[in-house]
């Protein structure tokens, strides 16, 4: 059964059919064509399609989209327009921390969700916020040090 | 012919395959074809003078990339060679996928269009230094034309010819149309290394603007008018059929379009993934699974263990190993590796549109001209009615070597009229892969003065080569198995080397990063440490004292030792373990620092690694990419496995078949040397570092001599021995 859903996502209405249990990712994707947030393992275990809602980080793949009606959806197209997204963004080009990229949208969503809430974690907030976000090239020396420079302003 | 096309020839004739040879993993081809040179594009206002370069009016410089990026960095490595020697505007450089070419982009090593080796740098660092030379030459031939004076007078720097006696400069946008008539000069200077202006510099990547916005586009992000979207069950038994399919409640659901029943695989398409996914899950499949049905690893180990006990093909054979291994102090070995699963962040997809007189691919593979034939077979079509679009990677680790997902989104899309994006789940990814053969490395070398006096080393596993690349599996020897094996970095008097071709019940076995590498460092590395012990010496010590002919291996075991604190004292249950490593014509020692709890759980505290890589063209590429070659590494020696029961992969996703997480990664230092010489492969050499280094950390740490991976804890728990 469809049904017409309404969500406010990076700031502008969109009203689309969707089944009430669908993951939040695949709307995105699939209906929406916002192809930015990943999907990687389906079961909430490595984080690629990583999501604000009302600023929190959560897995869209296991997201039912009813759920989300009449929260704020953030996504990777959006985040740099947050202070602590538009950081992130930054210190992740500075450090050059990117590899093939494909799990990197969810880990600046985490990274950005982690800043808004904790503008100067130390090495255990970044292991708390970040251990849910898989990379398979590895990069996670490279995360770490640039939530660091992404907190600290511009230094290395 | 022009330059390009003779130097090509020439290079490949002779000097490609004879120096190949010395490297790792050259194929014993015919003759590679590799022709970097096209048709002059006729396009106003553009400068085309080969297959890579193309420079338009405003002075756009667009960069055609023969190799794929998968993260690697490769796009940016090969735009610099490019760029360098053609003098161009780095500010102004962009990159293009080239499109599926043997003829104009194959791989000099392998005459086929692919990305794998390790070698995109390694095989094009002169033919594309060339290209950018010989374009340079020509928009200088068309300046100095422009000016009437000599070309000789003239020099490029940054995207514009100068003639400094008249202080007239010109934009090379500006000479794209007269450049476009001008002749490519017969022979063309390269610059000297030393006068290198972007090879050598942390260039910022020309790729990763789009990955912190959303707006990079992976094969699984194509998107087309009309599209459906597919997902797919293929038969959990390999080389099982499927049976009766009864799709009655599937086709009920909401959004389902069509059920496709391929020979092995069962596909459902619908208007969006979860669509797919739901009415693959109320379907009903009976599948017909076949004489693999029984299959477990037990069998496959019994099998490979019984065929490792026969003599092997001999891939290299020094001195009179018999007599040597006859005296002195002998020891022998075996070390056994298991199957492991690519795993990609991006989930294997392809997207395909089959019309009567076409096909249309969209996707990210490693071996654009293979995808192409082998969809061209699918679809019934010929080649040249099959348009690949490539695109990035979200990694690809060797699993898009292979063309199967393709093949079998051309068969789904072949059923229906409109565009269809197949994409797998995970558990289908992870248990219908070409996985990393399980191999079984035997050593027994003697010791006689503290040195190896004899060392024969005989690897047992899958030719993966024999089925990829048949040609290049000759006289009953893999090349990639044994790449690291006859390439063993020691000073070995008498040294022997050995290949069986052992391939395991119904698994089907491909490339995994670091391909054959992988098994000989990790046997050859553990061996020189259990030598080292039973001679007594520092497992650095015992190495160097066979390393004085090796002086590039010599140097970076000297830094690594070091500026990892080696031999400092440390805690209780923490060690240090050393790797050195010949792959990729690389050179690399590692010194991995672990501690080990009581319950035999791994900290992993530090990773030093020092690299000599020749002139690294990008140093901070190479630097990423040791740090992630050492965490995929390292995470398959403390996790990696897959196991078989009834025939099936038993692990279906990130929750059984585990990756390493940011809080278990150590802190990595990775220093790379300076160096004039040639470049080597860096991709991949990471990979093979951490395992043996860990492995022999947890030696040192705990005295338990580990002979297979993944890691067992519960023989590291205190009070137990291995």
């Amino acid at each position: 059964m469809h049904m017409a859903t309404t969500l406010t996502i990076n700031g502008e209405t969109k009203s689309f059919d969707a089944p009430p249990d669908m993951p939040l990712l695949w709307v995105l994707r699939d209906i929406l064509g916002m192809t930015g947030t990943k999907f990687g393992c389906g079961i909430a275990q490595c984080g690629a399609c990583t999501v604000h809602v009302d600023g929190k980080a959560v897995r869209s793949c296991v997201l039912p989209v009813s759920a989300v009606s009449n929260r704020t959806v953030t996504t990777i197209e959006h985040v740099g327009s947050t202070p602590a997204g538009a950081k992130v963004q930054k210190a992740w080009l500075e450090a050059e921390v990117i590899q093939c990229g494909y799990c990197q949208s969810g880990q600046i969503m985490a990274a950005a969700a982690l800043l808004a809430a904790t503008p100067h974690p130390d090495d255990s907030d970044i292991d708390a916020a970040m251990a849910g976000n898989i990379c398979r090239c590895g990069t996670y020396v490279r995360i770490r040090e640039a939530i660091k420079q992404a907190a600290n302003g511009r230094q290395s | 012919m022009n330059e390009l096309d003779r130097f090509s020839r020439r290079s490949l004739l002779t000097g490609g395959l004879a120096a190949g040879f010395l490297l790792a993993f050259h194929l014993p081809l015919r003759a590679a074809v590799n022709e970097p040179v096209q048709p002059r594009d006729t396009t106003d206002g553009r400068f085309a003078p080969n297959a890579f370069i193309r420079i338009d009016e405003t002075g756009r410089t667009v960069l055609m990339m023969p190799q794929v990026e998968m993260g690697q960095g490769t796009y940016t490595s090969i735009s610099a060679v490019l760029a360098e020697e053609l003098d161009a505007d780095w500010s102004k450089v962009e990159v293009q996928h080239a499109p599926p070419n043997d003829k104009l982009y194959g791989n000099p090593t392998f005459g086929l269009q692919v990305t794998g080796n390790s070698n995109s740098i390694r095989a094009w660092w002169t033919p594309l230094r060339k290209a950018g030379a010989t374009a340079r030459a020509m928009l200088v031939q068309a300046a100095a034309a422009e000016w009437g004076v000599e070309s000789a007078n003239c020099t490029a720097s940054k995207g514009e010819v100068a003639h400094a006696a008249s202080g007239r400069k010109l934009a090379y946008g500006a000479l794209a149309l007269a450049a476009q008539g001008q002749t490519p000069p017969k022979d063309v200077a390269l610059k000297d290394p030393k006068d290198f202006v972007i090879i050598g510099q942390p260039l910022k990547r020309l790729d990763t603007p789009d990955k912190v916005n959303g707006k990079a586009v992976y094969g699984i992000d194509a998107i087309l008018p009309g599209m459906k979207f597919a997902t797919v069950a293929a038969c959990p038994v390999f080389g099982g059929k499927v049976g009766k399919v009864d799709d009655s409640a599937a086709v009920k659901l909401p959004g389902v379009r069509k059920v496709v029943v391929l020979d092995d695989m069962v596909a459902v398409i619908g208007d969006h993934m979860w669509a797919a996914k739901k009415g693959l899950e109320a379907l009903k499949i009976a599948w017909n699974e076949g004489p693999n049905a029984g299959i477990t690893t037990r069998d496959i180990w019994d099998d490979l263990r019984k065929a490792s006990q026969k003599d092997g093909a001999v891939a290299k054979s020094d001195g009179d190993i018999a007599k040597a291994l006859a005296s002195g102090d002998r020891f022998e070995a075996a070390y056994e590796l298991p199957f492991l699963a690519h795993a990609s962040m991006e989930p294997i997809n392809a997207t395909v549109h089959v019309k009567p007189d076409s096909c249309e691919i969209w996707t990210g593979t490693q071996i654009m001209t293979r995808v192409q034939s082998e969809a061209a077979k699918a679809a019934g079509l010929p080649i040249d009615k099959v348009i690949v679009n490539n695109h990035l990677l979200g990694g690809g680790f060797g699993r898009k070597l292979e063309p199967d997902m393709v093949v079998a989104a051309v068969k789904i899309a072949k059923q229906v009229d409109y565009p269809v994006k197949v994409v797998w789940t995970r558990e289908e990814d992870i248990q219908h892969d070409v996985y990393r053969p399980v191999y079984r490395d035997q050593i027994t070398a003697s010791l006689v003065d503290g040195k190896v006096s004899g060392w024969k080393y005989k690897v047992a596993g899958s030719a993966v080569l024999a089925r990829w690349l048949p040609p290049a599996f000759q006289k009953g020897i893999d090349i990639d198995a044994v790449d690291a094996a006859v390439d063993a970095p020691y000073d070995f008097a008498n040294f022997h080397v050995e290949y069986v071709r052992a391939e395991p019940l119904s698994v089907p076995t491909g490339f995994w990063r670091g391909v054959g590498p992988n098994n000989n460092v990790f046997a050859v590395e553990c061996a020189m440490d259990e030598l080292a012990r039973k001679a007594g010496k520092d497992p650095i010590e015992f190495r160097k004292s066979m390393l004085t002919k090796n002086p590039r291996m010599l140097a970076v075991l000297n830094q690594v030792a070091e500026k990892s604190g080696w031999g400092q004292p440390l805690p209780p249950r923490v060690g240090r373990g050393v790797c050195v490593q010949p792959s990729f014509a690389s050179f690399i020692a590692t010194v991995v620092e672990a501690e080990i709890d009581d319950i035999g759980e791994i900290t992993l505290r530090r990773v030093t690694s020092v690299v000599d890589t020749g002139i690294a063209v990008n140093p901070d590429t190479v630097k990423a990419q040791i740090e992630g070659g050492l965490i995929f590494g390292l995470t398959a020696a403390l996790y990696g496995e897959i196991t078989i029961e009834k025939g099936r992969v038993q692990q279906s996703n990130f929750h059984d078949y585990r990756m390493m997480r940011i809080n278990e990664t150590p802190k990595i230092e990775v220093i790379v040397v300076k160096s004039g010489e040639a470049p080597g492969g860096i991709g991949e050499a990471g990979v093979n570092a951490g395992p043996p280094a860990l492995r022999n950390a947890i030696l040192a740490a705990t005295g338990v001599t580990l002979r297979r991976l993944p890691i067992d804890r519960k023989l590291l728990a205190v009070g137990k021995k291995a």
